[in-house]
């Protein structure tokens, strides 16, 4: 369990998972946040308000997935590293998957990387599609990986090294 | 001679500096000349300084810099906007010094230590290797804490460092402090440091933690078990091993009454062993100074007695921060803020801005503790105003 040992469960991602619809429309944001803590940049990072919070800055932010246009913004500008975009519309086979990325060395687009799940199993190495930088303050890059669409709902961390490893 | 001060702010962390500048914003230190410290109207000329008065605030750090734990805090901040919230904590720190370097109303020593707060209201400082006495109005004690340590067979071993040390290491020094880490302590020190030292190409071979609970933020925990580092909750550390230094740590699980469960038993290989068992405010100039303390759990242990306003038992002393009792930063910087606004309205400065800026920070603090997290300080606030009312 999250609380336990820091892995979200089936049950805790459900509840923040878009519909078969919504996935269907193009790419969307997944916020991967389940416990109250005062924290609220995610609420301001969407410019069309698609993020919301009730009451105060310890709600868990509510998405209005008709708003999103899954345009990945949020993804650096949360502390908590725990937003990420899925775009189930990218091909047939492949999905992308947009996620946070604080590590060195940083991977380029076209190389590949180890993708990992929530609990740090290795699901496969697969293609770095696009590197976009939070900026010079933010300082957190966004990194857009094209994985089988079966294994994009787990792919959470990706691992690079200079070595390929 | 004794150098004569408005407003004396003890710690040049988030607390200090903050409590610093909100006094600075009240116009302590813009003092009409012939008007004497505390009765000045600040509206009478804005930047009039007087210099035979002495100055406005003195901050009084430590460390070679001021920032604080700032310094070293590589992530990105909680909390909202008026916290800083999505900046991290070594640019607020940076913000806060310049801030505070470029305000002519503050003066910052650094590399200087404050030795004692006397009847008479002195307070003695080394600094600049000179035993110097200051006569400061108020006093603001934004201290700090240090961090605890663990008994368990082998703690002396080489290799067995506080998690903050660890971070100042790599995060100041810019020194690897270790290959291969084993933490103690899944709270939000102990996550963080985890993550820092992942940043920095060291392995951190498991994250342990003697409750059966994450303590820190769910999405640090997140962050470093996607990353492949395990969070074992109900685990505890039996001893550490090794020839001159550290070579490993024999761990176990525990039962609900915290004894060993036999045959969990078993050894990391790691070089260095990490504690992030929590954090002890650092009261000694409190009770140094007089102020009547109190053992508050939920505030981390020892602190001196405060009332809304952030004063003490003793009259016209301040603390802020976590000085008196442990939170996060962000709660630190908006108590430091309202201990300066209280001590700089105390002296007369800022009357009429003083009532809205104190309830700002009041609803600001009331709504970083108001989530599950911040249940422990509401409980121990509870028991502090109760005991300061008596």
């Amino acid at each position: 369990m999250l609380i336990n040992d820091g892995i979200p469960t089936k049950e805790d991602i459900v509840k923040v998972t878009p519909s078969d619809e919504r996935f269907a429309e193009g790419p969307v944001v997944i916020v991967e946040c389940f416990q109250e803590i005062p924290c609220d940049p995610c609420v301001k990072a969407c410019k069309r308000g698609a993020i919301t919070m009730s009451g105060d800055i310890n709600a868990l932010p509510v998405v209005d997935y008709t708003l999103c246009n899954g345009c990945g913004n949020c993804i650096s500008l949360c502390p908590g590293l725990a937003i990420f975009v899925v775009d189930k519309t990218y091909s047939d086979d492949f999905a992308l998957v947009k996620l946070p990325y604080e590590y060195v060395p940083v991977p380029q687009a076209g190389q590949r990387v180890m993708a990992l799940s929530r609990a740090g199993e290795e699901l496969g190495c697969y293609e770095v599609v696009r590197v976009t930088t939070g900026g010079k303050k933010n300082m957190t890059y966004t990194i857009s990986l094209a994985v089988p669409q079966e294994v994009v709902m787990e792919v959470r961390e990706v691992r690079y090294t200079r070595n390929g490893s | 001679m004794i150098k004569n001060v408005e407003i004396m702010v003890i710690g040049g962390g988030p607390a200090g500096l903050c409590a610093a500048l909100s006094a600075s914003d009240l116009g302590v230190g813009i003092s009409a000349p012939d008007l004497g410290v505390g009765i000045s109207a600040p509206d009478l000329g804005v930047g009039i300084s007087a210099p035979d008065l002495g100055v406005g605030v003195l901050l009084v750090e430590r460390d070679d810099v001021a920032g604080g734990q700032l310094v070293k805090q590589t992530h990105k901040f909680f909390g909202s906007e008026k916290q800083y919230a999505g900046d991290r904590g070594i640019h607020i720190g940076q913000m806060l010094v310049e801030k505070a370097q470029a305000d002519s109303n503050i003066e910052i020593w650094t590399d200087s230590t404050v030795l004692g707060i006397y009847e008479d209201g002195v307070v003695t400082v080394l600094h600049e290797d000179k035993h110097i006495k200051v006569k400061p109005e108020r006093i603001i004690i934004a201290t700090g804490a240090a961090e605890k340590f663990l008994a368990f067979p082998g703690n002396d071993l080489p290799g067995i460092y506080g998690a903050g040390a660890v971070q100042t290491l790599m995060n100041v020094a810019g020194v690897k402090p270790a290959e291969r880490v084993l933490m103690v302590g899944a709270g939000n020190i102990g996550l963080i440091v985890s993550y820092q030292l992942k940043q920095a190409g060291i392995d951190v071979v498991a994250v342990i933690e003697g409750q059966p609970k994450i303590g820190g933020y769910l999405v640090h925990a997140s962050k470093i078990r996607r990353a492949g580092i395990p969070v074992l909750t109900r685990h505890t550390i039996l001893e550490a091993y090794g020839n001159g230094r550290v070579e490993g740590a024999l761990i176990t699980e525990i039962d609900e009454s915290w004894l060993p469960i036999p045959g969990t038993e078993r050894k990391i290989v790691c070089d260095t062993i990490c504690l992030a068992v929590g954090l002890s405010p650092l009261t000694e100039l409190a009770w140094q100074a007089g102020c009547e303390m109190g053992f508050i759990r939920e505030l981390s242990g020892h602190v001196p007695i405060f009332d809304e306003n952030l004063e003490t038992t003793c009259p016209g002393i301040y603390c802020a921060g976590d000085v008196c009792g442990i939170e996060e930063a962000s709660s630190a910087m908006v108590e430091g803020r309202l201990a300066g606004i209280n001590a700089a309205a105390s002296l007369g400065y800022g009357v009429s801005e003083a009532e809205k800026f104190r309830k700002d920070a009041m609803i600001e603090l009331e709504e970083l503790r108001s989530g599950d997290m911040g249940g422990h300080i509401r409980v121990g606030l509870e028991k502090m105003y109760a005991r300061c009312k008596k």
